[in-house]
């Protein structure tokens, strides 16, 4: 209890306060009003922050909920052994900082192997993390390898609770395989893939390690994203409350769309009641 | 009859080209998953200059273990330069040590107190217990950074920056998320047992470390498991408060190690051997725990 007083609540609020001040560490935080949230508002680093990071977002929704989903279907259908479903888990289980590393050896420009095998197939060698264009969207497919097979884990989940006979009966009636996935399959899974939806919007608006690790927020700004930014603000930069600004936007934004997501996709509900 | 039979004949063909199709769609996504542990494994036990002239072999490249000498700290600066190594130094074993104290206190920690709580929010009745729970489950949206710089500034007032207790402090009273998940354990367990022992005069902590802490001995492993495996793996609050040779713990001590070497020629078998080592103890407790820990993903999923 006292841990959550001193660690969670408190933080919380001081980090709120903290925002309305000048606070560089040394000395004592000075109020000055909403002055760190209008220095936002023209801040272009900010803007761009939030650009890439919501590219990196989309990038990772869109492939980790659709190849999870694949890959929920297939295991529920044809393979449901716990080999291959701890296989899939395997990249889980590994740090951030050592997938990071692993896929920054894999996609190294000159001796990587994915650009050796690029080349070898005649197409033009990749600058995975030393381009502009590539450096959001490798950053966003290293998290889509490492949270695929726990996404798919999730909906498999999800898929093994809907009861068979459903099934059975839209077999009798005649209804395609095609059918079968969009009027049972997806309706019962809602409250599942809601889940994934914000846990994945949620973390990957969030993400920090592979960026730290590999590209540290370039070339130029193409991968500062938000969590980089309020850190080397922070922390390189020691201006507290410009840093703690940022974090309250990043709560603000992840509220609200985990609010809007619950709302639309209505995820508390479930069509099995 | 014989449309009949051959109609069914042409959809079962069918149906086996549809589930080969499947299972080769499985079998790559196995590979894509753990084929790039291999290449780790075959660069860390190639030498450096060798990778360069010879990277796509699917053996290792001029076979020997000197990467893995150089993370262990068996080798000279000059043996490592000679073998393509930057010459950095990784002092693994300080590190090591680092990460197995932050992970198993933290875990020991988080896990005892979180299930006290736990309990106090499953097994008791009190006034406001929904309101503070929901508060609990509120925090768990809370983006770590956003009380990471609030609790910076508490533990360098302290005065304990880069000290293995400030590292530890703010996991090792509870996570919110551990609250979650014993609680729904503890909610399901029956009330005879625990009545009775109230009858024959039994306390609250009594009833906790004899009956509900046995009862959920299961539940309980499964997240001390997940907290450490967690734990294992964590980087940004030991990047801010232990960034010192002292307290510096694997992940971050990988980073590093990654920024000393120089861009043109990084020591990537040296790196790969420390990545390997590193992710280890993690890779070892998913052989040994696999299942336990791929039948609670679904649990945390669904409730």
């Amino acid at each position: 209890m006292l841990g959550f007083v001193v660690f969670y609540l408190v933080p919380s609020i001081r980090g709120l306060y903290l925002s309305f001040t000048e606070y560089n560490i040394l000395g004592t935080p000075k109020w000055i009003g909403g002055a760190n949230y209008a220095a936002i508002a023209k801040d272009p680093l900010f803007w761009n922050a939030l650009g890439v990071t919501t590219q990196y977002v989309l990038i990772n929704i869109v492939l980790q909920t659709v190849l999870a989903l694949g890959l929920a279907l297939l295991m529920h259908r044809v393979a449901k052994s716990t080999f291959i479903r701890g296989s899939l888990l395997l990249p889980y289980l590994v740090a951030n900082v050592i997938a990071a590393l692993l896929w920054f050896w894999l996609l190294d420009y000159q001796i990587g192997i994915v650009n050796n095998l690029i080349d070898a197939i005649g197409l033009p060698r990749i600058a995975f993390f030393g381009s502009e264009e590539w450096a959001i969207p490798t950053q966003a497919l290293i998290n889509t390898w490492r949270h695929m097979g726990y996404t798919a884990l999730l909906i498999f989940a999800g898929l093994q609770a809907i009861p068979q006979h459903l099934y059975e009966v839209a077999n009798l009636d005649g209804a395609s395989p095609f059918q079968t996935f969009w009027k049972i399959t997806m309706p019962l899974l809602r409250p599942v893939v809601v889940l994934v939806l914000v846990v994945t919007v949620i973390g990957s608006f969030q993400v920090f390690d592979t960026v730290a690790v590999t590209t540290q927020g370039g070339p130029i700004n193409a991968s500062r994203v938000l969590q980089y930014y309020i850190y080397q603000r922070a922390f390189t930069e020691s201006d507290f409350g410009y840093g703690s600004a940022l974090a309250v936007i990043l709560f603000v934004i992840l509220a609200l769309v985990a609010f809007i997501q619950m709302k639309f996709l209505r995820g508390n509900e479930s069509d099995l009641d | 009859m014989t449309t009949a039979t051959s109609a069914i004949r042409a959809r079962s063909r069918r149906l086996n080209w549809r589930r080969a199709g499947a299972w080769a769609l499985v079998v790559l996504a196995v590979a894509v998953s753990i084929l790039p542990f291999y290449w780790v494994l075959r660069t860390s036990l190639s030498s450096n200059s060798a990778l360069a002239s010879n990277a796509s072999n699917l053996l290792p490249a001029d076979f020997n273990l000197g990467a893995y000498k150089r993370v262990f700290g068996l080798q000279t600066a000059q043996e490592a330069m000679a073998e393509g190594g930057s010459g950095a130094k990784i002092d693994f074993w300080i590190y090591l040590r680092n990460t197995v104290i932050f992970s198993a206190v933290t875990t020991a920690g988080a896990v005892f107190f979180s299930s006290m709580a736990a309990y106090a929010f499953s097994r008791l009745r009190w006034r406001g217990r929904n309101a503070v729970f929901g508060l609990f489950l509120a925090t768990m949206m809370v983006p770590p950074i956003f009380t990471a710089l609030p609790n910076f500034l508490l533990i360098k007032n302290l005065g304990l920056l880069n000290t293995m207790l400030g590292m530890v402090l703010p996991y090792l009273f509870m996570t919110p998320f551990a609250i979650f998940f014993l609680r729904q354990f503890f909610l399901n367990m029956s009330r005879e047992v625990e009545e009775a022992a109230m009858l024959d005069g039994a306390k609250h902590l009594r009833i906790f470390f004899q009956i509900v802490l046995p009862n959920a001995a299961a539940p309980i492993a499964t997240l001390a498991l997940l907290t450490f495996i967690g734990q294992w793996n964590e980087y940004f609050w030991p990047l801010l408060v232990g960034n010192q040779d002292n307290v510096r713990v694997l992940t971050v001590g990988l980073g590093v190690f990654k920024s000393q070497s120089p861009q043109g020629a990084p020591d990537w078998s040296g790196l790969m051997a420390a990545t390997l080592v590193s992710a280890l103890p993690v890779l070892l407790l998913f052989v040994a725990f696999g299942k336990r820990i791929v039948n609670s993903i679904g649990f945390s999923g669904i409730k």
